[in-house]
């Protein structure tokens, strides 16, 4: 019976070694070990043996089925593997092929500086103010220390709107209208940034838009001093343009702050970027704000954000910013 | 306000170096655009004599100048002037000079003869207009010396400084030295012009009577004789050119050299021609006439100031221009000089009104310091003594309107020192107060500062402040970050327009800012009431109209891109429109909108498709508002103005309607000349934050299997879809979690206008597993709603 089991053994083994898909794996599987099968006839044949020999027999059956058990699994585990190799070469695809999305939506420059520089002063402990655009007369100079026939007031270009008595309405001319309105809203101390869109009647050329973004900056708390004022822009200078950057700040005129000054940033090779005006809070604004200029003092700074944003991108023009044309806005 | 070294250093002992100087006085708030030598570069040319004039022997036009450059040989020139003779001496630009102009100068020959360097006029050395002869130099120059040195205009810079409107103090030389004097601690000293006088007096010749007295604070004048006008000398030209000034004459040159210096405008009248050398100062009546000095008749008004002879008529625009009537000519024998200081507004009106804004009227708008009248006279006369050879009455004469007071600002050193953050006793502000005129006398601990007559923008305790600023230098307030006791952040609403914009964007969108004015004609184009704000003022007309809607500006933005071939776009604005109201101001309100183009086959930028714009505007605005979980916005079919008539929605959410969707109105799109259709939706802003601002609360969810269910309803075509959708919500009783349309079906056999929407239900609930029980009921209960409802039957 052993000589047999070994001729079983070997024929089971060369079908299994033969077989070159499951299905013939199955077949080989029913031949070695189905009902039918030589080994199968001699599990049943065992009985039959002298108790004597039973024993080793059937150990050795054991052993020829668990070879046999081990190279149909070593054989089904091959099989499948190359099938599901065949499967995906089958599936082959040229990724190369798909093409792009073209919806694919862009925010503009303008607001991209205008939400970094907000970012920037909410990190030093500013909050966010806004205002309308059309402003009443009062609120964009008469309470900026701007009474009517101030020579200051024909140097702003202003345009006014047909609405209310004329000469009384307006499009803002800077954000500096906001200044008054969060005065008159909150009482001190008071620490925002008022970014928004400002008018001059200014014919568009590279470096004038009638239409224009300014970000505006104001503080009013006890004590505060020019070099409150000098400390802030530099932490925002650092903060926004980055390290080796720096600031000054040398005196200029507004009607609306006094002491007045225009800040410059310096840039590390050496040069300087004039940004913006500044000052200490005229105390007739303070005073048009409701709030007692012998208990608080405060600064305001102002600069525009269209030519941040163009600084940045390289642009030359600032019309270019304002084009319609889709393939200028991809770029960012 | 351009000013040379060299002039200033006759007022003070400035030294240092030019880029030194430059920070100096940008640091004071006299901000230095640019500064660098004066006379873009003369080295090369020097002072020649001509020794021989020979024709050209093959040119008209050309003759031949034996000049001597100092060594006593011959060099022949070619030149095309003829304005110069034997003897005089002439300015060479000897072979390898470069003129300022650019030009190099080589031995060349003209005509067969040599030239050895070119003879110059006064523009090409860029110290005058003059091109049409050559510059014939001062005799008593030295023969070989160079120009720049002949002419002492060597070592000079230029500087060229921005004054701001609160400095008309810096509005001249002398000014500007004095702060620069104050701040590098030397002595400033102000020209103190001497002559003789003749008699008779100057008050026995003319006289001057101010009627306007609020108009005119002072009035100044004097009488001089004899003045020869002929060209001004050298140097002088060379300073009015640096300042920027034309050399005309030698009486305007010096009144314009007096101007530059001093800071104070002044005017010459022919006293012949002035009838008893009566002057008068008035406001000016309805209907007067004046011929001013450009021979333009200029129509007067109740708010100009006026010059009138003793006859009252009018014969000058006090401040903007003389009258042509007095003008002083060669046969001109005694000129009154006149000196004075007017009201700064009116002085504004009247040039703004006229369009004659001048180098005097922006001075006098700018405000003239009242007592340097008689410096300015006497300048004058000096140089008009020294250059015309005048002889000059005795006495200045002055007449007097309402004065000024002095202004007197009581300062406490403390509050200076808490403004500027500074450690300064009362005497270092003192100190630094005094050389610009500001006189401070301490009363108890406070300082009374009396404000020099030049700076009348002085007022109050902050000004003094920013004086003693300038003076201690800004940079020395240090500079300290101020600790706000609030956190810093963004508000609800300001986080939710960022979400909203990165919604738009996160939609295939792209941000654009076009401009917020129309054409008059926009609105009205675009299919809408044509009911917008106008400007008063506009710069043009294509821009005179304030929006009420971002519809003009988006279909203009397709129509621009359009015809640059991008054909498919998705654009979005988020901005202020504007309509008229009856409040203090406009009704402005923040919207936002988005545009598609490129639909359909056949269309530009079209895909291959069905989707319509209209279908894409809806998916697009469903599609933000299921990302910013707007739950319940509702369509409501429906004409909107700029939409097109048949395939617009109002957008109603939480009760209110907010926006419209569909597709831009076709006839619009013509109009603009956009081909195709242009999807759209647009939103007020303000709701939409508020919604974002109050997130929506946790529901859990249910355990529970779910069961679909799929109906199908005929109905009118009238029904709205998202009706027949609601309705059966409503009839789940809570069951239903989600109603789908999931086919949309129209035939003949159902009947005309008629269409079949099925809709796929999934029912759970949060309690317990439905029975089939439950689900059939909710099935009836809705067959029966939507039939009763909306005209519908089930389709079998």
């Amino acid at each position: 019976m052993i000589e047999e089991l070994t001729d079983h053994e070997a024929t089971a083994l060369a079908a299994i070694e033969a077989a070159s898909t499951l299905d013939e794996l199955a077949d080989a599987k029913t031949a070695a070990l189905g009902k039918g099968a030589p080994l199968t006839a001699a599990q049943r044949s065992l009985g039959s043996l002298p108790q004597e020999d039973r024993k080793e027999a059937g150990r050795a059956l054991n052993e020829v089925r668990a070879r046999v058990q081990a190279a149909l699994d070593a054989r089904d585990q091959a099989l499948a593997a190359e099938e599901r190799a065949a499967r995906l070469v089958a599936e082959s695809l040229d990724l190369t092929e798909v093409t792009v999305e073209p919806d694919v939506g862009h925010t503009h420059v303008v607001t991209q500086a205008w939400e970094e520089l907000e970012d920037v002063f909410v990190g030093m402990g500013f909050r966010v103010a806004e205002g309308p655009e059309v402003e009443t007369d009062w609120h964009n100079f008469d309470a900026l220390n701007i009474p009517p026939g101030h020579p200051a007031r024909d140097g702003f270009d202003t345009m006014y709107v047909n609405h209310g008595k004329p000469g009384s309405t307006l499009l803002r001319t800077h954000t500096s209208p906001v200044q008054i309105r969060a005065m008159l809203a909150q009482e001190p101390p008071i620490y925002i940034v008022a970014p928004g869109r400002v008018f001059r009647r200014d014919t568009a050329d590279a470096t004038h838009m009638p239409v224009f973004h300014q970000i505006e900056g104001l503080v009013i708390d006890k004590g505060i001093s020019l070099a409150d004022l000098a400390g802030t822009i530099e932490a925002f200078t650092e903060s926004y343009f980055g390290a080796g950057f720096s600031s000054r700040l040398r005196p200029n005129y507004f009607p609306f702050t006094e002491p007045s000054g225009e800040f410059d940033i310096q840039r590390p090779d050496g040069s300087w970027l004039e940004l913006g005006g500044c000052g200490m809070v005229h105390p007739n604004v303070l005073r048009a704000g409701g709030i007692d200029p012998e208990e608080w003092t405060g600064f305001a700074f102002g600069f525009g954000m269209d030519r941040l944003a163009a600084m940045k991108i390289g642009v030359d023009d600032l019309r270019d910013m304002f084009t319609a044309d889709v393939r200028f806005h991809r770029q960012f | 306000m351009r000013v040379l070294l060299s002039w200033m250093r006759e007022f003070a002992p400035i030294e240092g170096e030019p880029a030194f100087l430059a920070d100096t006085m940008t640091e004071l708030g006299m901000v230095v655009e640019s500064f660098g030598a004066t006379g873009p570069s003369w080295d090369g040319i020097v002072v020649a004599k001509v020794l021989d004039l020979r024709q050209h022997p093959e040119a008209d036009k050309i003759q031949l100048v034996d000049v001597d450059t100092g060594d006593g040989e011959a060099l022949q020139i070619c030149c095309g002037a003829f304005n110069m003779a034997i003897g005089d001496l002439v300015p060479l630009a000897t072979v390898g000079t470069t003129m300022p102009g650019g030009l190099e100068i080589g031995r060349r020959k003209l005509r067969g003869q040599w030239s050895n360097g070119m003879i110059c006029s006064a523009a090409e050395l860029e110290i005058g207009e003059d091109a049409e002869g050559i510059m014939v130099l001062d005799p008593g120059l030295t023969v070989g010396q160079d120009l720049a040195g002949a002419l002492g205009a060597t070592d000079d810079v230029l500087f060229d400084l921005d004054i701001e409107g609160n400095r008309p103090d810096a509005l001249s030389v002398a000014g500007v030295t004095r702060d620069l004097a104050a701040r590098l601690g030397v002595p400033f000293t102000p020209p103190a012009p001497a002559f003789d006088e003749v008699e008779p007096a100057a008050a026995s010749l003319a006289s001057a009577d101010i009627q306007a007295p609020d108009f005119c604070p002072r009035f100044g004048f004097r009488v001089l004789h004899d003045l020869t006008v002929g060209e001004s000398p050298a140097w002088m030209a060379a300073r009015l050119t640096a300042a920027g000034m034309r050399p005309i004459n030698s009486v305007v040159d010096i009144s314009n050299y007096v101007m530059l210096e001093l800071g104070q405008p002044n005017h010459t009248y022919d006293l012949g021609l002035v009838p008893d050398g009566r002057l008068g100062v008035r406001m000016g009546r309805a209907g007067e006439t004046l011929v001013t000095l450009d021979d333009v008749e200029r129509t007067i008004t109740e708010e100009d100031g006026l010059i009138v002879d003793g006859t009252d008529t009018p014969i000058g625009l006090a401040g903007v221009m003389g009258g042509a009537s007095t003008e002083i000519s060669d046969a001109t024998t005694s000129v009154l000089l006149e000196a004075a200081v007017w009201d700064r507004m009116t002085i504004a009106r009247t040039s703004r009104r006229l369009g004659l804004r001048s180098e005097a009227s922006t001075r006098f708008e700018r405000g003239v310091d009242p007592f340097g009248i008689e410096r300015a006279l006497d300048r004058f006369v000096e140089l008009a003594i020294e250059i015309c050879g005048a002889t000059v009455a005795a006495g200045a004469e002055i007449a007097t309107g309402t004065l000024p007071e002095p202004t007197v600002i009581p300062v406490r050193p403390e509050r200076i020192n808490l403004i500027l953050n500074t450690e300064l006793a009362a005497d270092d502000m003192t100190a630094m107060l005094a050389p610009i005129g500001f006189e401070a006398t301490p009363v108890g601990d406070r300082l009374d500062v009396t404000v020099p007559s030049w700076r009348p923008d002085a007022s109050i305790e902050e000004d003094i402040a920013e004086e003693v600023g300038r003076h201690n230098g800004y940079a020395n307030s240090g500079k300290r970050v101020p600790t706000p006791t609030q956190a810093g952040g963004l508000t609800p609403s300001q986080i939710g327009r960022r979400r909203v914009r990165r919604t738009l964007v996160g939609g295939g969108h792209s941000e654009l800012m076009p401009t917020p004015f129309l054409a008059p004609d926009d609105l009205a184009r675009a299919g809408l009431p044509a009911d917008g704000i106008t400007l008063a003022n506009p710069l043009v007309a294509e821009e005179s109209v304030l929006r009420t809607s971002l519809l003009p500006g988006l279909i203009k933005a397709v129509a621009y891109n359009q015809s640059h071939r991008n054909d498919r776009v998705r654009l979005f604005e988020i901005g202020q429109v504007f309509q008229p109201s009856d409040d203090e101001l406009p009704d402005e309100y923040e919207m936002l909108a988005a545009a598609g183009s490129g639909f359909g086959p056949g269309t530009p930028g079209g895909a291959p498709g069905t989707e319509t714009a209209a279908e894409a505007g809806v998916r697009a605005l469903h599609r933000f508002g299921a990302e910013l979980g707007l739950e319940g916005l509702q369509l409501e079919n429906g004409e909107v103005d700029g939409l097109h008539p048949t395939r617009a929605a109002r957008v109603r959410f939480r009760g209110k309607i907010i926006g419209s969707v569909g597709e831009v109105d076709p006839g619009a799109l013509e109009n603009y000349g956009v081909a195709g259709r242009v999807s759209w939706f647009e939103l007020r802003v303000a709701p939409v934050l508020a919604a974002l601002a109050t997130p929506g609360k946790y529901k859990p969810i249910s355990l529970y299997p779910s069961s679909d269910i799929d109906l199908a309803f005929v109905t009118p075509d009238d029904v709205p879809a998202t009706d027949v959708a609601r309705t059966i919500k409503k009839a789940g009783k809570g069951l239903i979690r989600t109603v789908a349309l999931f086919d949309v079906f129209r035939a003949e056999q159902l009947g005309e206008g008629r269409r079949s929407l099925a809709f796929q239900l999934r029912l759970q609930a949060d309690d317990r597993t439905l029975t089939d029980e439950d689900v059939a009921t909710v099935r009836t209960r809705c067959i029966d709603e939507v039939a009763s409802a909306h005209r519908a039957e089930l389709r079998g």
